[in-house]
C-alpha cells in the first residue's frame, strides 16, 4: 500500500483541449478517495496520467513517495478495472488472473496460488475455464477485479467499473468494494459519474468541473456545506434547490425569502437541500402549486411551482398530503440556507 | 400467407440460380477432366463425359514434374502468407496504435501502392531482382510479394475497430509493448489476419506471371506455369489441363476450410461486449 499525490497536474491535448487544469489531490496510504463529476469533466484523464497511460503536459504524480511521473505503466506497481472490464477475450479466467504475474515472470508455483487466493476471495473460482465472452457482467466485473487484487498493487484506480451493471448487481458490488477495502487495506483511486456512488463508498469525495477539483472533502461535509453553487448543484439527489434573489446581510429576499447571515450581494442564489423546504405556514413562507408528488415509500417528493416560476422539490417524511393543483406555503427551515454569488457561484459567508 | 411463401420461394429460386452460375465453371472443370480427348471437341460439347477418364489426373500429373510444381507453389505460397501476415500484423498495428513522425504520410504512401497495377511493376521488380542475382532462384521467386499494402491497411482498420483498454490493461498488468503486441493484441486481430491469410495464401497459390518470368529453369516452376502448359499454340490437351486444374484446387480448398474455422471463432470474438 501507498499513498498517492498529485501535484499540479496539467493535461492539455492536441488541439488545446485542458484535460485537466492544475489538479493537486492526495490519497492517504489505504484511503478511498472518489473523483466524481460530469462526463468530461477530466476525471478519467486524471486517473489515466496517474497510471501512466497519458503523459502530463506538466506536474508531477508520486506513489509512495517516488516520483512516478514519467514511468511506464509497468514500472509504477498501479492496477486498474476498466469501465468495461477490459478482459483478454482470448484468455480463460484462469489465464486472465494469472496474466499480470506470467508477464512479470512469477514462479508457476506462486501463481496457482495467488490466483486460487483472489478467485476465492471474489468467489470466481468455480468460473475457471470461462471465456469472458461466457460471463454475465457482474462475473466479468469479478474477474477484473481478481485480475486487479492478484497483483497486490500499492495503488487501485477504478474508471467507472459500475455502470455497466444493472441496478441490482451495482449495489451488491458497490457494498462489496467497500468490504474488500476494508479487508485488503487499500488504497484506491475512485472515478465515477455517478454522485450517489461517490458519497456511499468513498472516504473522501472530490467534485470536479472543467478539469479543475471544486471540492474535496468528507461526503456528508459536501452535502451540508458546499463551497461553490456547482458543488451543491452536483452533490445530492434530487438536485438541490436554488432561486435567484440578494442577499441584504441579514435576510435573502426573492420568490422565496428567509433569514440568512451572508454578505450583501445584489445578484445571489439561496440554495436549499429538498429536507430543508418546509411546507406549511411559517413566517417567510411563498405561496405555491403542487405540481407532483413522488411517493417512495419511506418518503415523498412534492413538487412545486413558486408564483414567479420556479420549480421547487421538497422531500417530506411518509406519505405525502398534498396532490397536484394543491395550494401549499413554502419556506426555509431555519439555518439551512446556503446562499452564493450569481455571478461566479462562490459561497456568500 | 402465400404471399410471402411466394416470395420466399423466389428469393430461394434467385439464390439458386446464381449458386448455379458461380459453380458451373467447377463443374464443367470437373467434367471435363474425366473426358477423353477427343470427346471435348465435339459439338455441341458433351455436359458429362461418357465414360469418367480418371487416368487423365495420374497422365497429367506425370506429364510433367507436378510434385516438383507443387513443392515450389507450396513454398511461394508459405513465404508469401508468413510475409504477408507478419508485416501486416506489425505495420497495422504500429499505425493504428503507435504515434510516430510521419505516420499519417507515410501510410497515405502505402495505400498509394494499391493503385499502381501489379503488371505495371513487373519489369522494375524484375530489374531489381535481377540486380540483385536472385532471377531463377526460390529467394528472387518469393521476395516480390512479401509485404500485402492492403493487408496492412486491412489489419489497421481492424485494430482502429478494437478498443484500446485490453492493450492499456495489459500496460498496467506489466506487460512490455512486446508482449502488449504479442500476448494481447495479436489474439485479438486473429480474424483480420486470417483473412490476411487466405487472401495471401490463394494469391500466392494462382501466381503465373511473375513466376513464370522470374523462373527460367524447369524446377523452380509453379503448379499454375504447369496447368498452363497443357496448352500450347497448336495443340491443346483440355482434359489434361483441366485434371491438373482440379488437382491444384485442392490445396486451395483445404487452406480455406481451415481458414473459415478461424473466421467463424472471429465471428465469436465479435460477439463479446
Amino acid at each position: 500500500m501507498a499513498a498517492l499525490g498529485v501535484t499540479h497536474l496539467v493535461k492539455r491535448f492536441a488541439g488545446g483541449v485542458v484535460g485537466v487544469d492544475d489538479v493537486t489531490l492526495t490519497v492517504g496510504e489505504g484511503a478511498f478517495t472518489a473523483l466524481v463529476g460530469p462526463s468530461g469533466c477530466g476525471k478519467t484523464t486524471i486517473l489515466r496520467l496517474v497510471a501512466g497511460l497519458e503523459e502530463p503536459t506538466s506536474g508531477e504524480v508520486r506513489i509512495g513517495g517516488r516520483d512516478v511521473t514519467w514511468l511506464p505503466p509497468r514500472d509504477r506497481d498501479v492496477a486498474m478495472v476498466f469501465q468495461n472490464y477490459a478482459l483478454y477475450p482470448h484468455l480463460t479466467v484462469r489465464d486472465n488472473i494469472a496474466f499480470p504475474l506470467r508477464v512479470r515472470r512469477t514462479a508457476p508455483a506462486e501463481i496457482v496460488r495467488r490466483v486460487r487466493q483472489a478467485a476465492e476471495l471474489l468467489e470466481i473460482d468455480a468460473l475457471f475455464e470461462r471465456k469472458p465472452a461466457q460471463l454475465s457482467g457482474g462475473q466479468r466485473q469479478r474477474v477484473a477485479l481478481a485480475r486487479a487484487i492478484v497483483r497486490e498493487p500499492a495503488l487501485f484506480l477504478f474508471d467507472e467499473p459500475l455502470s455497466n451493471l444493472d441496478a441490482q448487481v451495482r449495489a451488491q458490488t458497490r457494498a462489496e468494494l467497500v468490504a474488500l477495502h476494508r479487508r485488503l487495506g487499500a488504497t484506491m483511486l475512485y472515478v465515477t459519474h455517478d454522485q450517489v456512488e461517490a458519497m456511499t463508498m468513498a472516504q473522501t469525495v472530490a467534485v470536479m468541473a472543467s478539469g479543475r477539483v471544486l471540492q474535496e472533502g468528507a461526503p456528508m461535509s459536501l452535502y451540508r456545506d458546499p463551497a461553490s453553487l456547482a458543488v451543491a448543484k452536483f452533490i445530492g439527489s434530487p438536485s438541490i434547490n436554488t432561486v435567484a434573489g440578494r442577499s441584504t446581510g441579514a435576510r435573502f429576499e426573492g420568490a422565496l425569502s428567509c433569514v440568512l447571515h451572508a454578505a450583501e450581494a445584489s445578484g445571489a442564489v439561496l440554495a436549499v437541500r429538498p429536507e430543508h423546504l418546509v411546507l406549511g405556514a411559517a413566517a417567510d413562507a411563498s405561496p405555491a402549486t403542487v405540481t407532483l408528488v413522488e411517493p417512495l415509500g419511506p418518503e415523498s417528493l412534492v413538487r412545486m411551482r413558486l408564483a414567479s416560476g420556479e420549480e421547487l422539490v421538497a422531500r417530506c417524511a411518509g406519505e405525502a398530503p398534498w396532490h397536484i393543483g394543491d395550494h401549499v406555503r413554502v419556506g426555509v427551515a431555519e439555518g439551512r440556507g446556503l446562499c452564493y454569488r450569481a455571478s461566479d457561484g462562490s459561497r456568500l459567508l | 400467407m402465400p404471399k410471402a411463401r411466394g416470395r420466399r420461394v423466389a428469393g430461394y429460386g434467385a439464390a439458386l440460380l446464381l449458386a448455379l452460375v458461380m459453380v458451373a465453371p467447377f463443374l464443367w472443370m470437373l467434367s471435363t477432366a474425366l473426358m477423353d480427348e477427343f470427346e471435348v471437341y465435339q459439338a455441341p460439347p458433351p455436359l458429362l463425359p461418357a465414360s469418367p477418364r480418371f487416368a487423365n489426373f495420374t497422365e497429367a500429373l506425370t506429364a510433367l514434374p507436378f510434385a516438383v510444381y507443387f513443392r515450389n507453389s507450396l513454398i511461394l505460397a508459405a513465404a508469401t502468407v508468413v510475409g504477408q501476415v507478419a508485416t501486416a500484423a506489425m505495420a497495422g498495428y504500429a499505425f493504428a496504435r503507435h504515434r510516430f513522425a510521419g505516420r499519417t504520410p507515410l501510410f497515405a504512401v502505402y495505400l498509394g501502392t494499391l493503385m499502381i497495377p501489379g503488371i505495371a511493376l513487373l519489369v522494375p521488380r524484375f530489374l531489381i531482382v535481377d540486380a540483385m542475382g536472385l532471377v531463377d532462384t526460390i529467394a528472387g521467386l518469393v521476395s516480390v510479394e512479401l509485404v500485402a499494402a492492403w493487408g496492412i491497411f486491412l489489419v489497421r482498420q481492424y485494430f482502429l475497430s478494437l478498443p484500446r483498454d485490453m492493450e492499456d490493461a495489459a500496460r498496467l498488468d506489466g506487460a512490455s509493448e512486446w508482449q502488449v503486441f504479442w500476448r494481447v493484441a495479436l489474439p485479438l486481430a486473429r480474424p483480420a489476419l486470417a483473412t490476411v491469410a487466405l487472401f495471401a495464401f490463394i494469391d500466392a497459390w494462382k501466381a503465373l506471371l511473375w513466376p513464370l518470368i522470374i523462373a527460367r529453369s524447369p524446377d523452380l516452376r509453379v503448379v499454375e506455369a504447369g496447368v498452363a502448359s497443357f496448352h500450347g499454340m497448336y495443340y491443346a490437351n483440355w482434359p489434361w489441363q483441366m485434371a491438373a486444374a482440379v488437382a491444384a484446387l485442392v490445396p486451395v480448398l483445404l487452406v480455406f476450410f481451415v481458414a473459415q474455422k478461424a473466421f467463424l471463432r472471429g465471428l465469436a470474438f465479435g460477439g463479446f461486449k
